[in-house]
């Protein structure tokens, strides 16, 4: 199975980035218009078949035009087959006046927002549950097929299909708005649609992953970037997802086993996303968290190599962070930090307190670090002991091997 | 919209020491602003009475029909043009910090 099989034979032209470009816009729109999420989404998908069928003979001057034109008509005639009320037809009408004169976007209070910034912050409502956001942002905005969706969450088809079903009814039953939140609202919504866009991109960055959802959440994260150039949190965002995709190609061996930063091939490493991603980084003034994470993934990706690595603006970066969103997996993380900037004596002074009350002990990762401490603090026989605990606690079969090796080289070692 | 509100205690209240928003502020300004339309506080726990019919027969108990340590303790009728709006009446009411509120829409019939 393939997650960007949705793009079909249409994939092959240039053609296809046009109309990968032009979903969400039509799908938002046509959910504006209507307020009807699966016609919305039908249509649009139609509107891509028909292109692949017909593009073949010559694409449209305007491909993102014609297909709007095709879904639009293709709303009209269902929704006159249905014969609903008077008002929606009149939208469609209205719909198609202005589509005719080229806007493509529709004053709110005033101010012109467009409809993909209303449907991102619709599907991030904190008002469903987290994974329907997750969900429902692939599902409606970026046109991955139901079935791909469940694959990557482990579920069946049918049961992904009702919890959409769910999500798009309490939508229209709660009365969940299609309207970007103004003034503080937005201050106050903008972390949750943040988080689940990160949420999606390590849905795709992650050992066992749907690698195409990284790309669809840094396209995603580009284009929010894009429509909110106020807002640096979604700026550092995208740089994140663009630093850490940087090493997808790096941060497997011959075997898949996952590679640890110092093990990579750096000449791997996407030298484009890099510089665009420390370019953004450049332009963020203030340090929130994604920013700060951004700035961990930069000082990495401007090391040549593992040794010129700038542990102590990493571990300065990891402090900030530990005010600002302290959780036990931040506190190891800067541990670490603290192990390779000042010595492994002060990373494990601060692993036993992100350790006190025991807020680490079903992380599997914790001994390992530990382990990896103690070694490079000369106790080389009890640094063999942690590992083989550490080996035991993997949740995978390469994850263990690693680590058993390790603790055959500390034992040799002591 | 109509959102039936449903104002609870919870276990783990808020423990910001700010004072709490008034209550009679808050439905002064509701009603003024049309939101809300009806609404009250409800008696303890020991004045509920639970009524049932089973085959016929009616079953009246003492006491709430669900056992949770959470209560309801009062209720507003609200009317707002979405959730957002619903959201906001309930975040400035004082039993969003001291319990937790829950907003529940009227149902939606297919005509």
């Amino acid at each position: 199975m393939s997650s960007t099989a949705y793009r079909g034979a249409a994939a092959a032209s240039a053609a296809a980035a046009a109309a990968v470009e032009s979903y969400p816009r039509i799908v938002a729109t046509l959910i504006r218009l209507t307020g009807d999420w699966t016609l919305a989404e039908d249509c649009a998908q139609d509107a891509l078949a028909q292109a692949v069928q017909r593009w073949g003979g010559g694409v449209p001057d305007n491909p993102g035009g014609w297909l709007m034109t095709v879904a639009r008509n293709r709303a009209l005639d269902v929704l006159r087959r249905a014969a609903v009320e008077r008002r929606k037809l009149h939208d469609l009408a209205v719909l198609a006046r202005t589509e005719e004169s080229g806007a493509d976007q529709a004053a709110d209070d005033g101010e012109v927002v467009d409809d993909r910034l209303r449907l991102i912050f619709t599907c991030c409502h904190p008002a469903l549950p987290l994974e329907a956001r997750v969900a429902l942002t692939l599902r409606t905005i970026c046109g991955v097929p139901t079935g791909d969706i469940a694959r990557a969450f482990l579920i069946g088809e049918s049961t992904m299909t009702r919890r959409l079903t769910r999500a798009k009814t309490k939508i229209a039953q709660a009365g969940i708005p299609y309207r970007v939140p103004q003034g503080p609202a937005l201050a106050e919504r903008l972390p949750g649609v943040l988080a689940v866009l990160y949420l999606l991109f390590t849905h795709g960055y992650n050992a066992d992953g749907e690698p195409a959802f990284a790309a669809e959440a840094i396209r995603l994260t580009r284009l929010l970037a894009h429509l909110m150039p106020a807002q640096p949190e979604v700026r550092a965002l995208l740089a994140l997802c663009l630093l850490q995709d940087s090493r997808r190609t790096a941060r497997r061996d011959g075997q898949g086993r996952l590679l640890t930063l110092d093990q990579q091939d750096r000449s791997r490493w996407d030298r484009g996303a890099i510089v665009e991603g420390l370019a953004l980084l450049a332009e963020v003034p203030e340090d929130g968290p994604y920013a700060l994470q951004a700035r961990i993934a930069a000082c990495h990706a401007a090391a040549a190599t593992p040794a010129d690595t700038d542990w102590v603006r990493i571990a300065d970066c990891y402090d900030a962070l530990t005010r600002q969103q302290p959780s036990p997996v931040v506190e190891l993380n800067r541990a670490v930090a603290h192990g390779y900037a000042y010595g492994p004596a002060a990373g494990l002074a601060l692993l036993a307190r992100a350790r006190a009350g025991g807020a680490l002990d079903d992380y599997p990762h914790t001994i390992a670090v530990e382990a990896h401490l103690t070694a490079r603090d000369g106790d080389h026989g009890r640094a063999a002991a942690l590992f083989r605990r550490a080996a035991a606690a993997a949740r995978t079969e390469p994850e263990r091997q690693a680590l058993l090796e390790r603790a055959e080289d500390e034992s040799q070692a002591g | 919209m109509k959102y039936m509100m449903l104002v609870c205690t919870d276990t783990e209240p808020d423990t910001d020491t700010a004072p709490e928003p008034d209550i009679h502020a808050w439905v002064a300004e509701n009603d003024g602003a049309g939101r809300r339309l009806d609404g009250h506080e409800l008696g303890p726990l020991s004045t509920a009475t639970t009524v049932r019919v089973r085959n016929g027969r009616l079953l009246v108990s003492d006491g709430p029909f669900a056992e949770t340590k959470e209560i309801i303790v009062g209720f507003d009728l609200l009317e707002c043009a979405d959730l957002d709006e619903a959201i906001e009446v309930a975040r400035t009411h004082p039993m969003a910090r001291g319990g937790r509120i829950e907003l529940r829409p009227f149902a939606v019939y297919e005509q």
